[in-house]
């Protein structure tokens, strides 16, 4: 597979009048195209400042960045990227209706295009939401509102989608259900994305691979490859199978053993 | 016709039902008791001073003060000191929302600038206004304009520090989505912080509206020769209370009008969302 995106010993610190705080140290990993990745980690060890420096909001202290095996220089660049961020909650703006908080990107972009307004209508029809189209946010479910807010990333067409922790607001039944749905959706389009989360079971179960953080500054601790043979769209049928307790307590051991990085898969 | 109640009725429980006719008899009941107090307080009134228990010369009447509204009514002196601080309200008003809109946005869109500026917001705002009135009238010389921007001076500086402050409160969260959609400070400021601050804004002009129609007073007390307050301090000078009293309900009109305006604007702006 063509390789989308390399970090090369990235570090990052914050700083503020009380001292510094170191948050990354010396991060390495590729992320290839199509590929589902993701980063299990410690509460606050890191993993949201990680998704900040690739999706261009923070630059890092030290390390490189390459996109398509071009240096990212300066925090402006992210316009190269082509980046989808999908927050912990939807923020959907409840001033505007849902079809107008989907073309927010195409709004803030200047690429309210006729074919644009097209796409994402097509989305809109695509994913049950066409009839709720002219509401507000207030009035859909959580999982709905988490579609809507997948949507807007989509509608500017990213190559790279960066999920941070979206299903957290949401509660256990509905989380199981949107999380398989919105990783269904990202492969059937063959995008690329980076969920960081600190949910186990929910990394084995929609990642290709999964890479785990060690605690504050963070450091990649382990790297897991996860293949199943069931179908990937079924979450249930996932976690009863026996790769996944295997996965499941390799990744639960790495992530309480405070030792050295290993690579597994 | 039928009203919105018994057309659901059937479609309701005798407990909602129930509830409903409490409900409206609750309000009814409140809108009672204050017609009842404001009645009570103008009878007491009117009946202490014909009686003599207190001095008609030194709190009039309210028939004493209907009959100078109607005096005034008549040669139309009531349009011209009514209209004149109308006017320098409204001007003031538009002046304080726009100002402050402007100052506020510009705050937060350039922080080094809010840093800088705090310190003297926080001290203008705290300097009792009516001090600087007599300034004004040196600078400005006695007429409309002086009241205008003694109106300003009451309320821009505490609207300014109200709406930052409040354009700091917006969720970083919402702010971060902006950027990561590629868009820019500005957007950011567009497409968040204003319409996520209209309820704020709104608010905040239900306050100015208030506060510019005290620095219009203070302004006409001191460099007027018309208008209500010109009316009061002048009422003031020649022991007519009638004429002080009169203009004072007349302000407490202008206030209530105003307040309701920008109430339902408020509520227009909530059906809307």
């Amino acid at each position: 597979m063509e390789l989308l995106l390399s970090l090369q010993d990235i570090s990052y610190a914050y700083h503020n009048l009380k001292g510094e705080t170191p948050a990354l140290s010396h991060i390495s990993f590729e992320v290839s195209q199509g590929e589902f990745l993701a980063i299990v980690g410690p509460s606050g060890c890191g993993k949201s400042t990680l998704l900040s420096i690739i999706a261009g909001l923070l630059m890092p202290e030290e390390g490189s960045l390459f996109y398509k095996g071009q240096y990212i220089t300066d925090c402006g660049s992210n316009s190269v990227m082509k980046v989808g961020y999908m927050l912990q909650r939807d923020h959907l703006f409840e001033w505007r209706t849902i079809y107008r908080n989907v073309i927010l990107g195409l709004e803030l972009n200047r690429a309210v295009t006729k074919e644009n307004r097209d796409y994402v209508l097509k989305l809109l029809a695509d994913y049950d939401l066409y009839a709720f189209k002219d509401k507000k946010p207030s009035e859909l479910s959580g999982g709905m509102r988490q579609r809507a807010a997948l949507i807007r990333t989509m509608a500017i067409h990213p190559d790279l989608f960066l999920l941070d922790e979206p299903f957290s607001a949401l509660d256990s039944q509905t989380r199981l259900n949107v999380s398989a749905d919105i990783a269904q959706i990202i492969r059937g389009t063959n995008k690329t994305a980076i969920l960081i989360t600190h949910d186990l079971s929910e990394a084995i179960t929609l990642a290709d691979r999964v890479l785990v953080l060690s605690k504050r500054p963070a450091c990649v601790k382990c790297e897991m490859s996860i293949h199943f043979d069931t179908d990937r769209s079924d979450p249930l049928a996932i976690r009863s199978t026996a790769e996944y307790q295997l996965y499941f307590n390799q990744l639960w051991e790495v992530l309480t053993n405070e030792q050295p990085a290993v690579q597994t898969g | 016709m039928n009203s919105p109640l018994s057309r659901q009725a059937d479609g309701i429980s005798a407990n909602q039902l129930m509830f409903l006719k409490a409900h409206r008899r609750h309000h009814h009941v409140i809108a009672l008791f204050r017609l009842l107090l404001i009645v009570a307080f103008l009878s007491l009134w009117e009946i202490a001073a014909r009686c003599g228990w207190i001095d008609p010369f030194f709190f009039s009447s309210p028939v004493g003060i209907l009959t100078y509204l109607y005096q005034m009514i008549a040669d139309r002196s009531f349009f011209t000191h009514t209209g004149i601080t109308l006017l320098e309200i409204i001007v003031s008003f538009l002046l304080v929302t726009f100002f402050s809109l402007l100052a506020a946005s510009l705050l937060w869109y350039i922080q080094s600038l809010a840093e800088i500026l705090e310190p003297y917001l926080v001290v203008l705002n705290s300097l009792p206004k009516s001090a600087l009135a007599p300034l004004l009238i040196v600078w400005l010389g006695t007429g409309t304009n002086t009241i205008i921007v003694a109106g300003i001076s009451v309320a821009v500086f505490g609207s300014i520090i109200n709406l930052y402050t409040g354009f700091c409160q917006a969720d970083p969260e919402m702010l971060k989505l902006i950027y990561t959609l590629g868009g820019s400070r500005r957007d950011a400021f567009f497409k968040v912080i204003f319409p996520s601050c209209v309820p704020l804004i709104l608010s905040n002009m239900k306050v100015n509206i208030g506060l510019s129609l005290v620095g219009v007073i203070i302004g006409e007390f001191l460099a007027a020769r018309r208008g209500l307050g010109y009316l009061i301090i002048y009422g003031s000078q020649v022991f007519r209370l009638s004429m002080m009293i009169t203009s004072i309900m007349i302000l407490c009109a202008i206030a209530m009008i105003f307040y309701k305006l920008i109430q339902n604007l408020e509520h227009c702006y909530r059906k809307k969302c």
